[in-house]
């Protein structure tokens, strides 16, 4: 594989890392921490909206992250034919 | 029939499963002893993953302490599960490809020094002996509560059993005992929670029912009446909340045992996939924990606040516990009832409550041990005999398959990394196998040892083995695969940085359960504990490396492409084709 193509699948990669990543850190750090005494103001159910992303909502979305990871880069390997 | 006939049924049908799948499993080279051949399929792996991963604490005793901390508990929630997505982002599709048996053959061979093999050869051992410790000692105390037999005889049959899967197994044998032992502790888990659910909230689904009905506001409401700070509503310092969260998820995403899983599946594609099968079957206890937390919260003081006595003795599972000593009362305003309230109950002796001793400093009448929260959830919803069984076989289950897998990282990290990696390079396959299966004899019986004679501070050097992990293992192999140019001089100055950091740190933060001092050196750092304290020791072992390197020379060409190609998936079979 050629340096320019490596270094294009490499970027599909860190762009995609770094997307999810910053949805990651949303749902747990900021929604389920650092914001949590402010979205406790809502309600989700009975439960209070912070305490929901702290108990909750984080590690549902956790769960998603990896299967939307997984599946997007089989397309990116496909694309590059870096595939097994 | 009695419980203890059910739980002695139930317990041996388990493990002679468990044995029979390891002798099934039986392996004749190293291949399969240390990565299972590299055929387990990704959903298999994840099932074993989530059982390699979720201790005797996560099944016994994580949902009483999300009960007592409330929101808090949020930090072991999304702390243990939000490391498998820097898993499976960050470290498994490499670490895959790359293809070799252990985390030390990763960080040695990508920073072409033995220093760095033996440095983290050391602190593998180092974070699963602290680990496993805790482990035996569940099993111990499982078999205690339910068969009554003493917690000795518990360790050794315990360690019996999984010593002859492991050493005749390997990996291939562990895997697929945590595959059976998933399923037991997932069921074990989840029937007592769907009927606790249904009892207290009308909905069978404890995910549900904790988020859709009016308990939480109804439990908001009692705890406020008692004087408690509202359940969902935090008490400890945000920087502590956020610190101690990262610390646990970018410690998890560094356990040697919890890696090394993603080295048997097939290829690159089946690392990623694994990992979000491992969290979903993570999460399914996970999401349930909270759950049963709070029901067990408003269960609890509902039955006992303001009862008489002889009222709440009357109840069973009430006498029970309190026979056990894991639930016990006082009556320090002489009035008869019980009152439920901040603060503890009994004066501490030695770290656990003297119960001849009531406190005058808080008004609370009322002892219980975080683990009767799991435990008396199926008599509190008046389950069947067999049911309580099921609870204890999930509750070995539980321990047994963390423990199998942090014995087989001590076994190779001694049997690869340092005699065949380091000492006698020229062994053949034969001796290898053989030293493996030995130092996982060895390993057993040291870990039995101390599940019979429990340092005292087992739990608070849990904290250690995050922390270490956090602070040494997850930088380095982060940077060896996104940063080309780091080479082995801010490795190794990173790797030690951050284990002394944080080493340092914990000594002095936990020196008054270690060293028996009246209080702690140095009670936190900026507002952050010793749980936390990892995730310093993280930004140090980064910020180190990242400078150390930068003034040194550029890594060798030859490790350069190595790095270049742990990035292409393509390949990773033959790569398992392994010397």
């Amino acid at each position: 594989m050629d340096k320019s193509k490596a270094a294009a699948y490499w970027k599909a990669n860190l762009n995609l890392i770094v997307s999810l990543l910053a949805i990651w850190a949303l749902v747990s750090y900021v929604f389920g921490i650092l914001l949590a005494p402010a979205l406790n103001g809502i309600r989700l159910g009975g439960l209070p909206l912070g305490f929901w992303f702290a108990q909750q909502g984080s590690i549902y979305v956790f769960v998603i992250l990896i299967f939307v990871y997984a599946a997007r880069m089989q397309r990116v390997d496909e694309q590059f034919n870096v595939h097994e | 029939m009695s419980v203890e006939t059910w739980t002695y049924i139930i317990v041996s049908i388990t493990f002679a499963v468990y044995i029979y799948i390891g002798y099934w499993a039986r392996v004749r080279d190293t291949q399969g002893f240390y990565v299972a051949g590299r055929g387990v399929h990704p959903i298999a792996n994840g099932a074993a993953t989530a059982a390699d991963w979720m201790s005797a604490a996560s099944f016994i005793s994580m949902a009483g302490l999300i009960s007592t901390l409330g929101y808090d508990g949020a930090v072991y929630l999304m702390g243990w599960t939000g490391g498998y997505v820097l898993l499976a982002l960050l470290l498994a599709p490499y670490l895959r490809k790359f293809g070799k048996y252990t985390v030390p053959d990763f960080v040695g061979d990508r920073y072409y020094s033995q220093t760095a093999r033996l440095i983290a050869a050391i602190a593998a051992i180092f974070i699963s002996f602290v680990y496993v410790a805790g482990q035996v000692r569940g099993v111990g105390i499982v078999f205690s509560r339910f068969v009554g037999v003493d917690i000795a005889t518990g360790v050794i049959i315990g360690v019996a059993v999984v010593g002859f899967f492991a050493i005749i197994g390997g990996m291939k044998g562990v895997t697929y005992t945590q595959v059976a032992q998933y399923v037991v502790l997932i069921i074990a888990y989840a029937i007592p929670a769907f009927a606790i659910s249904s009892v207290l909230t009308g909905n069978p689904i404890p995910q549900m029912g904790f988020t859709f009905s009016d308990l939480m506001p109804k439990l908001n409401q009692i705890h406020q009446d008692l004087g408690f700070a509202a359940y969902t509503a935090s008490t400890k310092p945000m920087i502590d909340v956020f610190c101690i969260t990262m610390a646990l998820m970018v410690g998890t995403a560094g356990l040697p045992h919890i890696i090394v899983r993603f080295y048997t599946v097939p290829n690159v594609k089946d690392a990623r996939i694994s990992a979000g099968w491992a969290l979903l079957f993570i999460a399914l206890l996970y999401t349930t924990a909270p759950a049963l937390a709070s029901f067990a919260r408003y269960n609890l003081i509902q039955t006992l606040n303001g009862k008489s006595l002889e009222e709440v003795r009357a109840i069973p599972w009430v006498a029970k516990w309190e026979k056990t000593r894991l639930l016990q009362f006082t009556d320090k305003d002489g009035d008869g009832r019980i009152t439920f309230a901040p603060g503890r109950a009994f004066n501490l002796k030695s770290g656990r409550p003297d119960f001849t001793s009531p406190n005058p400093a808080s008004r609370n009448e009322v002892y219980f041990d975080n683990d009767i929260i799991v435990l008396s959830t199926p008599e509190v919803a008046g389950l069947a005999p067999w049911i309580i069984a099921l609870v204890a076989a999930g509750g070995l289950a539980a321990a047994m398959s963390t423990a199998s897998g942090l014995l087989l990282v001590v076994s190779s990290s001694v049997a690869h990394d340092i005699y065949y990696r380091l000492i006698n390079p020229g062994a053949s396959e034969a001796q290898r196998l053989l030293v493996g299966r030995v130092m996982i004899g060895v390993a057993v019986v040291i870990a039995a040892y101390f599940g019979v004679n429990p340092p005292g501070f087992v739990a608070q050097v849990v904290a250690f083995a995050f922390g270490l992990a956090a602070s040494s293992f997850f930088p380095i192999i982060v940077l060896g695969i996104f940063d080309k140019r780091m080479n082995s001089q801010g490795a190794i100055a990173g790797m030690l940085t951050g284990l002394i950091f944080t080493t340092v740190m914990i000594l002095l933060m936990k020196s008054d359960v270690l060293f028996g001092q009246a209080a702690p050196a140095l009670p936190n750092w900026f507002g952050i504990s010793a749980e936390g304290i990892g995730t310093v020791g993280m930004v140090l072992n980064f910020v180190v490396a990242w400078v150390v390197s930068r003034a040194t020379a550029a890594p060798p060409e030859t490790v350069q492409h190595m790095v270049e190609d742990l990035r292409i998936p393509r390949g990773a079979g033959a790569a398992s084709a392994h010397d």
